[in-house]
């Protein structure tokens, strides 16, 4: 099954990369963005759905500083369509 | 006494931390797919980017075979020294608190930093007086300390907190100006400062040679 893991910063946790992107967005014209965050995404196909938890915990994500989110692509088959939440 | 200094592969500062060991003991490499620690007094996880530091500095280092008998010998009591990217392994391996974030300005750094000693009475500050003054460069950009307040609280008070910069000095946006930090039972230290590469008066300072000389003498001599 493919399946998508988003990590992300958490809450609290200084971002410089979003900073910078929030400060660069005004001087390219786009007024009225903020709080932008910046983290990472994997993508990846799995035998066994219900390991993702534990995969993200031990290696994929530090739970210290990193939220992250498990988004399961029931059926799709990677062609960039929006994915079934 | 005989230091164990790691190779990973992308490793890079492995063989000035092999040199800066050999001015007070006996030293060799210790490679990364290996499970035996060749019955070393102390090991050092050097600098570098150990596995291309992918996903994240240390995330995939830590899994290593060696990494394992480190974390036993570590439980054990064994003395261990994490330096930069070394610090940032034993951070994910657990064997130390906290995690290191990418520096608040986001570029890499190298310059020479100051900084204090918190505690002197640790295997790695034995050789100083708190409150000394220790020059060594730092060169990162992800060195950021960070760890929760309440766990900031607790190591304080507990004497975890060993290095910080000195007012005004700290180049990276470290939480408290934490520059290195030991685990609750004072036996595993990380710093972000590189003092392997600041133990020999032809190359400038030389603030880094106390931490080697502090284990080199904190390690009883075999019978």
């Amino acid at each position: 099954m493919k399946a998508r893991v988003l990590i992300r910063p958490k809450e609290g946790i200084l971002d410089p990369q979003g900073q910078t992107v929030e400060r660069a967005l005004p001087a390219l014209g786009f007024e009225g963005a903020a709080h932008v965050r910046i983290g990472r995404l994997v993508e990846l196909e799995v035998d066994d759905p219900s390991q993702l938890p534990a995969m993200c915990e031990k290696l994929l994500a530090n739970p210290l500083i990193e939220d992250y989110e498990v988004q399961l692509l029931e059926g799709e088959r990677g062609n960039g369509s929006d994915p079934a939440r | 006494m005989k230091f164990g200094v790691v190779r990973f592969p992308g490793s890079c500062d492995e063989v000035d931390a092999l040199r800066a060991c050999r001015r007070f003991g006996d030293a060799e490499l210790l490679w990364h797919a290996d499970r035996d620690l060749r019955q070393v007094d102390a090991v050092v996880v050097p600098g570098g980017f150990s596995y291309g530091d992918y996903l994240r500095p240390g995330a995939i280092a830590r899994f290593s075979p060696l990494m394992e008998a480190v974390a036993e010998f570590a439980r054990d009591g064994g003395p261990v020294l994490g330096i930069c990217n070394g610090f940032q392994v034993l951070c994910e391996a657990h064997l130390l608190p906290g995690a290191l974030l990418p520096n608040t300005g986001l570029r890499f750094l190298f310059r020479q930093v100051e900084v204090v000693v918190e505690n002197s009475r640790t295997p790695f500050t034995r050789a100083c007086a708190r409150a000394d003054l220790l020059s060594i460069p730092v060169k990162h950009t992800t060195g950021r300390y960070y760890a929760p307040d309440e766990e900031l609280d607790r190591m304080e008070e507990a004497g975890q907190v060993v290095l910080r910069y000195a007012p005004g000095e700290n180049p990276n946006g470290s939480v408290r100006d934490v520059a290195g930090i030991t685990n609750a039972a004072g036996n595993v230290m990380g710093l972000m400062p590189h003092p392997e590469h600041a133990v020999d008066p032809l190359r400038g300072p030389t603030g880094g040679a106390a931490i080697f000389s502090s284990l080199a003498s904190s390690v009883p001599v075999a019978a």
